[in-house]
């Protein structure tokens, strides 16, 4: 591997820049001429604007501009898209209410934007915010899903009766009825997800620049994938056509999902850019951040699984309402849809599955991907399942689980996926032996004698990555194709230029892609440069969500490494008056191979770009790109194993020790995949101990609308974390990796939960486990 | 943040003067409740009157058993006084606890007993401490100075100088923190005095800190966790939010009170 | 408007600025110093962390004209000669950071904790001592593990110095 090569624990090359203070994050950028935008926001969940006066708010002082929803429509930007089209089972589209970046005649969630202020000063765009009147005609409100689906219940948006977005099902229902019917025994539990608020630390922002002379915007913005969001605001948001717009995502400080959509605001940024003649940069506060940002999971379901009397399961019966908030965000219907249910097999062999699915609108903020995606609602529902089925039928949980194990490959679930390998057993017994699980009896004991209850749980997950292959994912209603895109420029003297569509922000690209460079070209990664977040820099891109930067981004390098090696080479043994199967590139140089015959890598660089000497018919130079399309999904496994212990005094958890132990195929620097596990399962614990976004029921307000009420995990409330990995490499891409960035997510919280309710004797529980619902679960069944 | 006029004071005199002039003037000290509360735009005041940099209104003090703690005092400074430490360790262990260690480099006790919010750890230990508020004008008698949310006796124009109250023979305090924004959820303070025991619970009450006469009674008879077993406290005229229901609050203010009894028997 | 002056990372700066603006504002928007962050309002998050006359605090729920007068240390102003501090060698060698947002006020927050236990730190006092730096990125595994490091090797400096 070499010190700097595949599989190195290299540092990271970005972390100088970030350590001294010198990252570059959008809200760091200043323009000449750049003035500040603030928006006015709803107050209201529900209500329909009957008029807006911006008169006082212009007389203000400083004041540039303030535009409103009807400027915009007239300017003719458009409605905001879901991406992903979805089908309900009678065959209906999905209902897609209009979205338009500032309300026009109505608003349907707590800090909806309404308008904007353009000032000199973000203080004097907020004093002048404050004075836009807009007369609100209030409505009743709804934020629960279940409740919205009731007869009666307002009704959000005309094209969508009944608030019902669709109905959706996957699976065979009439075999799984057949098989429940029969079975020997069937586990049934109602599974709520509860509601979580992304929370990357950088708040978004977006600077717009419209540049009169050649009729062109620039957008920087704190985006996850540039290239799409260009896509998207050119061909349906009819901002600019691409070659007209240039979209930026510098440094940006953690995505989770939540950064993958377009937003409102950047689409107001660059059309207030136009109509004002100067740059205009918005960041958001963090309430905005909470009112405003995708929200993840929101999920209610009905279970049943059946076993056989071998406690083999026999057929998995579901049946879901997920919340999609007030609009559909861009990719927000297939989250319930294609990247949950096909998960319901988890690691196990059900030979039935079925799965219905109704999505709904509520007077919430926008619901869509967030770290994990669709995978944590369906491990979370699987595995809390299987842990009670266990603890119903009087087997340990590990044998329950070991007897469904998927054990030969690839194999086809009912549910759409071919798991293409994995070795399931070989992760729990690896996260058993790490949590000396054969000791927990006698530390249980100890606990008791401490006034402690001690809980073990376990949680086997699966998830589906490397999103997505183009063709499937396109059958499957979705809007784009899934590939990625790279290019390699070996520049004249040798250095190299990686460009691609994976953006970096917090994955440490910038290192682990140079690494592979280093692999294979033997040159050091201090000459090698990750060049992404730019589309006037990266032809094309579709970014980094789904664990897929290296699975498929880094397999697009692959590519094009392969076709720049293949030319070095060619050239090489011309130069060298070798046969081109005989050269070999490694340490910088460039051999014959079983002689002393070389060339240094830059003097190879050099001859392809002089071109005084190539063979004949060659084109000079050494740059190529490559697009890859991925074959399959990927599939990350592993075993999570937590142990906590609570105090039945006040119903407070500590967890005490965290396992994972994580199937993630090759690995290209452990200490960056070790860091994605640890702030995975960080969000994991948050979501089961902490985490919960609350909106009040009659009001609408959101009510854990800021850190002093919705609980960021911080560092006392987490152990250090025990983590291992095995490895089945992935036969689909050609490092064979599987992808890392959400397993912790998904595999956690369920694992958290299973321990507390083995510590507390009582299934009864939900999360977030805060100490009072703990506390009041121990009392309910008098503790 | 509103426009404001910033001036700073470096004397309680010319502090008095100061906000007298001023239209709707404010004091701050440490800022870290009327900075954040400010940008909020939740508080607008035309005028702030600096008093961090006051040297009569810093510095610990003490006389025998009786401390007086300077208005001006941070939390890091009473959390990091050896003397006082060894009189009354319990205080230093609250101050030691407050908000972050930001917040406690910037805050102080005069800012955090004037502005008496319902959640902050400082009134439990002055109301269960017995201690008295000096102020520019007057000594305010910890019963008398606590007056309701965010209310306290203070007049518009009088600044705290110092607090002092004569050091308990025990003290302890356990703190329930809120999950989220770490206030108190539930915090006592117990003190034990020649003259009985004072129970000052924080974060719970309606009305702000208030003291538990159940349980004083019951820890005067015997000065040990076991003996508030089996006493459980009405929920009315407790807090109730999306954190804790008032019964779990009344809940956790016995068994924060006895956590505290252990402590302060340690 | 306020007339302050302070000292910013050794260098004498002086300004006019509005009442109301915050250090962190004035630290960014006048100075350009943008390694200091915002990541909340609610003065909960700690990105905005700086050194006030030697102490940590948080520089969005203090105003400039608050600082006047004092001696303020940045991010930007902790590395010596190009040379890294030996927190900000730790965070790096040990991977305590991932998107970087958190990580100046995390460093400042760290070399401020280690500044306070001149006899060393284990893992339970750095939580705890953590309790104003919010990370979503690293479950703070890292960034633990690297303030320990940090914390011993600048014993060991002081050692040697002694």
């Amino acid at each position: 591997m070499g010190i700097e090569g595949i599989g190195a624990r290299v540092t990271r090359k970005e972390d100088r820049r970030f350590v001294t203070g010198l990252g570059r994050y959008v809200d760091d950028m200043v323009l000449p001429g750049m003035k500040h935008a603030v928006f006015v926001r709803s107050p209201h969940a529900h209500a329909k604007i009957a008029g807006i006066r911006t008169d006082q708010a212009r007389a203000m002082p400083g004041i540039i501009a303030v535009l409103t929803g009807p400027e915009l429509k007239a300017d003719g930007i458009g409605n905001l898209i879901c991406g992903w089209m979805i089908h309900s089972k009678d065959g209906t589209p999905m209902r897609m209410g209009a979205w338009s970046p500032l309300a026009v005649d109505r608003v349907r969630y707590v800090g909806e934007a309404v308008a904007v202020v353009v000032a000199e000063t973000r203080g004097q765009a907020r004093d002048a915010a404050e004075k836009v009147e807009v007369d609100y005609e209030e409505l009743p409100a709804v934020t629960d899903a279940v409740e919205a689906l009731k007869p009666g219940a307002p009704q959000l948006h005309p094209e969508a009766e009944g608030n019902l977005i669709f109905d959706w099902e996957l699976g065979d229902a009439k075999a799984v009825d057949e098989a429940l019917a029969s079975a020997a025994h069937v586990t049934r539990m109602r599974i709520v997800n509860n509601r979580l608020i992304p929370n990357a630390m950088e708040p978004r922002a977006a600077l717009g620049h419209y540049d009169r002379a050649e009729d062109h915007f620039t957008l920087w913005t704190t985006s996850q994938n540039p290239h799409v969001a260009r896509l998207v605001m050119s061909a349906f948001y009819n901002v600019a056509p691409e070659n007209k717009l240039r979209v930026i995502a510098p440094d940006v400080g953690g995505g989770f999902g939540s950064k993958i959509y377009i937003y409102p605001e950047e689409i107001v940024c660059l059309w207030a850019s136009k109509r004002t003649g100067v740059p205009v940069k918005w960041t958001a506060d963090r309430t905005e951040s909470f009112m405003c940002d995708a929200h993840g999971r929101d999920h209610v379901s009905e279970v049943a699984l059946g076993f056989d009397a071998d406690h083999r399961m026999v057929a998995l019966k579901v049946d879901t309402i997920a919340n999609l908030g007030a609009y559909m965000s861009l990719f927000s219907s297939c989250v319930p849809t294609y990247l949950y249910a096909t998960l319901l097999s988890g690691q196990y062999v059900i030979p039935a599955i079925h799965c219905n699915v109704r999505t709904v609108y509520t007077n919430t903020a926008p619901v869509d991907a967030y770290r994990g995606a669709g995978r944590p609602e369906a491990t979370y529902l699987i595995e809390r399942t299987v842990e009670t089925a266990a603890r119903e039928l009087g087997i340990s949980p590990a044998k329950l689980r070991r007897r469904n194990f998927i054990r030969e490959f690839p194999y086809q679930t009912p549910v759409i996926l071919n798991y293409d390998t994995g070795d399931y057993e070989a992760s729990l017994e690896a996260a058993l032996k790490a949590a000396d699980y054969a000791g927990f009896p006698a530390r249980r004991e100890e606990a008791k004698r401490r006034g402690k209850l001690r809980g073990i749980g376990m949680s086997c997950y699966i998830e589906a990555c490397g999103l997505a292959p183009s063709q499937a994912v396109g059958s499957l209603g979705a809007g784009v194709g899934l590939w990625e895109s790279a290019e390699v420029r070996v520049n004249m003297a040798g250095t190299i230029e990686v460009l691609t569509g994976s953006h970096s922000h917090g994955q440490g690209h910038e290192t682990t892609f140079a690494q592979v460079v280093a692999d294979r070209l033997g040159v050091p990664i201090e000459q090698v440069s990750i060049i992404h977040g730019d589309t006037d820099k990266v032809q094309m891109g579709m970014g980094t969500y789904g664990s897929r930067s290296g699975a498929v981004g880094l397999s697009a390098v692959v590519k094009a490494l392969d076709k720049v090696e293949a030319k070095a080479k060619r050239i090489a043994a011309h130069l060298l008056e070798a046969d081109e199967s005989d050269i070999t590139i490694e340490n910088g140089e460039v051999k014959v191979a079983g002689t002393d015959r070389s060339l240094p890598w830059a003097q190879v660089a050099l001859a392809a770009y002089t071109a005084h000497n190539l063979p004949t018919g060659m084109e000079p130079g050494l740059k190529e790109s490559a697009f890859y399309d991925p074959a399959n999904f990927t599939f990350p496994a592993g075993c999570h194993i937590a142990e906590v212990e609570v105090d039945p005094e006040t119903g407070h958890t500590t967890v005490v020790q965290f396992v994972a132990a994580d199937d993630f195929g090759n690995i290209i620097n452990p200490m960056i995949v070790e860091g994605q596990v640890h702030g995975g399962v960080a969000q994991g614990i948050g979501q089961a101990l902490l985490e919960g976004c609350r909106y009040d029921p009659a009001s609408g307000q959101l009510i854990t609308a800021s850190y002093m009420d919705y609980t960021m995990p911080r560092a006392a409330d987490l152990p250090s974390f025990a983590v291992a990995t095995t490895n089945t490499p992935c036969p689909n891409n050609p490092l064979g990796i599987k992808g890392c960035g959400e397993a912790g997510a998904i595999g956690s919280p369920p694992a958290i939960i299973n321990a507390i309710t083995d510590a507390i004797g009582t299934n009864d529980l939900s999360m977030p486990a805060t100490p009072q619902a703990v506390w009041e679960a121990i009392r309910r069944q008098g503790h | 943040m509103y426009q404001t006029t910033y001036h700073r004071a470096s004397s309680v005199a010319e502090a008095v003067k100061l906000l007298a002039d001023s239209g709707d003037g404010k004091f701050v000290a440490g800022g870290q409740t009327l900075i954040p509360t400010m940008k909020q735009r939740l508080a607008a005041p035309t005028d702030l009157i600096d008093l961090r940099h006051i040297s009569e209104l810093k510095g610990i003090s003490f006389s025998g058993n009786e401390v007086r703690i300077g208005a001006g005092t941070t939390h890091a400074e009473v959390a990091s006084n050896a003397a006082l430490a060894g009189i009354c360790p319990a205080i230093c262990h609250l101050a030691g606890h407050i908000g972050d260690p930001h917040v406690r480099h910037m805050g102080t006790i005069g800012g955090s007993l004037a502005n008496n919010d319902p959640a902050a750890d400082y009134p439990a230990a002055v109301l269960a401490l017995g201690a008295t508020v000096h102020t520019s004008k007057r000594s305010i008698a910890a019963d008398d100075f606590f007056a309701g949310l965010f209310t306290t006796a203070l007049e518009e124009d009088e600044i705290i100088t110092a607090v002092s109250f004569t050091a308990p023979e025990k003290a302890g305090y356990a703190k329930f923190p809120n999950p989220a924004s770490r206030y108190a959820l539930t915090g006592v303070f117990v003190a034990k005095r020649p003259d009985g025991v004072r129970v000052a619970v924080t974060g719970a009450g309606e009305d702000g800190v208030f003291r538990a006469e159940a349980l004083e009674q019951a820890l005067s008879t015997s000065f040990d966790p076991s003996a508030l077993n089996g006493i459980s406290l009405p929920y009315d005229g407790l807090l109730s939010d999306i954190h804790a229901s008032a019964e779990y609050r009344a809940h956790l203010i016995v068994v924060m009170a006895k956590r505290a009894v252990e402590a302060a028997n340690a | 408007m306020a007339e302050i002056s302070m000292t910013v990372n050794g260098r004498k700066v002086t300004a006019t600025v509005e009442d109301r603006t915050l250090l962190v504002h004035f630290l960014r928007e006048h100075l350009g110093l943008t390694g200091t962050h915002v990541g909340c309002d609610t003065s909960q998050c700690g990105a905005c962390v700086v050194h006030l006359d030697g102490k940590a605090v948080k520089s969005c729920t203090m105003l400039a004209a608050q600082a006047s007068g004092s001696e303020v240390l940045t991010i930007e102003g902790l590395a010596q000669d190009g040379e890294l501090h030996p927190v900000q060698a730790a965070f790096k060698e040990y991977h305590g950071l991932q998107c970087g947002f958190c990580t100046p006020g995390m460093i400042m927050a760290a070399v401020d904790i280690i500044n306070r236990h001149p006899n060393g730190l284990d893992e339970k006092t750095v939580r705890e001592e953590l309790e104003g730096n919010i990370c979503r990125c690293t479950g703070y595994h890292n960034i633990v593990k690297a303030i320990l490091a940090a914390s011993e090797a600048m014993r060991g400096r002081a050692a040697e110095a002694a």
